[in-house]
């Protein structure tokens, strides 16, 4: 799985929540949750999301590392790549 | 499963509890004794709420402690002691004053979790305006109906909210004359009717003197959402501070060393009685985080800034318990002396995990806006019964009634349910929802206020919550007006009928959906069902927008035209209908 192709699952996921937001507007490092007004169910629902379509286990300990698309990625990449491994 | 109790023998909390024995107490109690606790306002002048939880501090021995912890989302943090509080709020009572805002006028606030917030509540009840605090989770809908209800005149909020969600209503709100942005530039213009506050507050006097103030004069407006219609504004007077100050010390069991934590959003009561002021009337170190609910985050704060009373709410609970193994072997809770739960009926798992997990049992409690203090209580010396709700506190009866044709009558025996009421006299009880003395009225029969929550009360006096009476919706902790929702929903041009409940989830307790039937020659479908939901955040904001949206070709009706919530809710969670008798067309 490519950095793109994890960035767009993100994008995916975040377009099913928030339909009413472009997702091309948010910049790798805005805040997600205050840019497109997720509240703290919804950012559960698009990481839980993740988890069921890329495979990847985010917990709950780390969500606070995950405040914008760019750490988004770069942590699921990584994980990925250990999952891979 | 049935939870064995969670028991407190004698001399098990490290620091004595203010309230040792709770029948001593309950028998003694006076709020009268209450009262004389109180300086009062000098030369007789009466009294005030931020006077009683700033002033009278900072011309104390406590003038140096620390009053407000706030910890920006950056890591930032800003200290402000009893005696700069003061000084902070008599800047903006002032600024109020130079702006000609006078007794009774609304102040409203629109703001994250920011120092500016708690200075602007304070100041504006020693300016004896009113208070109104706004979740800003809200979207432009909400925001609108409750500055429009509450006949606002001023609102503080930020650049980013105004711009993006109060401008575009300026409009539709002629009476809304000053918008005080707390990080405006000062050497900016923003516009007519739109103000620096940091430009006014560092031309105002740091000296003010408090006008007269009676106890019963208004000094907070909360909004709730109802059953049916738009949401009403619970009206709270000054002498609320008797209520808070009394749970203050006998349900939190606050000691002038504490250092508190109420994780609760100012937009909402809990935010306001015990995130701003119970703990200040006290005299204790108030810690306000502005961050949204992160685990890692929220255990550092509690490890690091030594919490010793915390007060939080079970979607949070829920997600700590999400975390593998037991936090306290990775964070030093060791200044932690006392947890307390309310939002929502604290399932007893959670207070088994606390034990457990945290190294503490978890305290449930329950009230209401409209009750604006802590009602019903697990208390730090008395035994636990998970999933309770506890015992009435100290100057308050509570009792399970039943609805008559004449009237209400009391249930005394135990373990029948009914609805739970309160006798009222109490200080913090609501005077009236603003301009709707009807809707007021309707709340009490037999001289008790009736809750709306069904409830038990088992032979040792605990009561247990069993269910709410109406349609309104408990998510995350905060209510959701099903008609404030539908009526959003029906906005949209596709939209012919529309019928919100809260459906059971396992983390937020309810989330909103909506059921919508469609006009003639709208088709459902997927883009449709988004493009809906992303309608609803936009007029409403995540906190109130629904998280579903199902369709239906036709939804339940009564005869007299009303959708039946209930028959939705019934279908959602597969349980039997009940009575559809009176349904007009089913589908």
């Amino acid at each position: 799985m490519t950095e793109d192709d994890v960035r767009q699952a993100i994008v995916n996921g975040l377009a099913e929540i928030a339909p009413e937001c472009d997702p091309g507007a948010l910049r790798g490092t805005d805040p997600i949750r205050r840019t497109l007004d997720i509240d703290s169910y919804d950012f559960l629902s698009l990481l839980i999301g993740l988890h069921e379509r890329l495979g990847v286990d985010i917990p709950e300990a780390d969500y606070g590392r995950l405040g914008t698309l760019d750490e988004m990625v770069a942590y699921v990449v990584e994980r990925v790549a250990k999952v891979e491994r | 499963m049935h939870y064995a109790p969670i028991l407190k023998p004698a001399g098990a909390c490290r620091v004595p509890p203010q309230l040792a024995d709770y029948e001593t107490v309950c028998r003694e109690f006076s709020w009268e004794q209450v009262r004389a606790g109180f300086a009062g306002l000098p030369n007789g002048a009466g009294f005030n709420l931020a006077h009683e939880a700033v002033d009278r501090h900072a011309a104390s021995a406590l003038r140096e402690h620390v009053a407000l912890h706030c910890l920006g989302r950056d890591g930032a943090s800003t200290v402000l002691t009893y005696g700069e509080l003061r000084v902070q709020t008599n800047r903006f009572a002032n600024v109020l004053r130079g702006l000609g805002v006078g007794r009774g006028d609304r102040v409203f606030a629109l703001t994250g979790r920011v120092p500016a917030l708690y200075i602007a509540a304070l100041g504006t009840l020693k300016k004896t305006s009113v208070f109104c605090p706004l979740f800003s989770a809200f979207g432009p809908e909400p925001i609108y109906q409750r500055l429009q209800r509450g006949d606002a005149r001023v609102l503080v909020t930020t650049s980013e909210l105004y711009h993006g969600k109060v401008a575009p209503l300026r409009d539709r709100l002629p009476s809304l004359q000053h918008v005080l942005l707390v990080d405006g530039l000062p050497m900016e213009t923003h516009g007519p009717g739109v103000a620096s506050l940091p430009a006014l507050m560092d031309a105002a006097s740091p000296d003010f003197t408090i006008p007269p103030t009676a106890p019963e004069d208004m000094a907070l407006l909360h909004f709730t959402s109802g059953t049916t219609g738009m949401p009403k504004g619970a009206v709270h007077v000054h002498e609320a501070a008797l209520m808070h100050y009394a749970t203050g010390r006998y349900v939190l069991d606050l000691h002038p060393d504490d250092v508190f934590w109420c994780t609760a959003d100012p937009g909402w009561v809990t935010g306001t009685s015990y995130g701003i002021l119970a703990p200040l009337l006290h005299g204790v170190t108030n810690l306000v985080d502005e961050a949204d609910f992160d685990a890692e985050r929220w255990l550092r704060t509690l490890a690091e800034k030594r919490v010793s009373v915390w007060y939080t709410a079970p979607t949070a609970i829920r997600r700590l318990m999400r975390l593998p193994g037991e936090p306290r072997s990775r964070f030093d809770l060791s200044a932690l002396r006392l947890i307390h739960s309310v939002g929502e009926p604290l399932n007893p798992e959670a207070v088994v995990w606390g034990e457990r997990a945290l190294g503490l049992p978890i305290h449930d409690n329950w009230w209401q806006t409209e009750t604006g203090g802590i009602m019903i209580a697990n208390f730090a010396s008395m035994e636990i019964r998970p999933g309770s709700m506890g015992r009435p506190v100290p100057g308050v009866e509570a009792a399970v009634v039943r609805r008559t044709p004449r009237g209400v009558e009391v249930v005394d025996a135990p373990g029948v349910e009914g609805e739970l009421a309160l006798r009222p006299g109490w200080p913090s009880m609501f005077r009236g929802y603003l301009h709707e003395e009807e809707r007021y009225r309707r709340c009490f029969a037999d001289g008790w206020y009736l809750t709306g929550d069904l409830a038990r009360r088992d032979a040792g006096g605990y009561f247990w919550f069993v269910g709410r009476s109406g349609d309104i919706i408990k998510t995350a902790g905060h209510m959701v007006g099903p008609f404030e929702v539908e009526s959003a929903l029906m906005e949209h041009p596709a939209v012919a009928e529309a019928g919100v409940i809260g459906k059971p989830d396992p983390v937020i307790g309810e989330l909103v959906k909506a059921f919508i039937s469609l006009k003639p020659g709208m088709e459902p479908g997927e883009a449709l069902r988004r493009e809906l939901l992303g309608f609803g955040r936009k007029r409403l904001g995540s906190a109130v927008a629904p998280k579903e949206i199902e369709f239906q070709r036709h939804l339940p009706r009564t005869r007299s035209g009303k959708i039946m919530r209930r028959l939705l809710k019934a279908r959602e969670l597969g349980l039997p209908a009940g009575d559809t008798s009176t349904l007009e067309r089913e589908d």
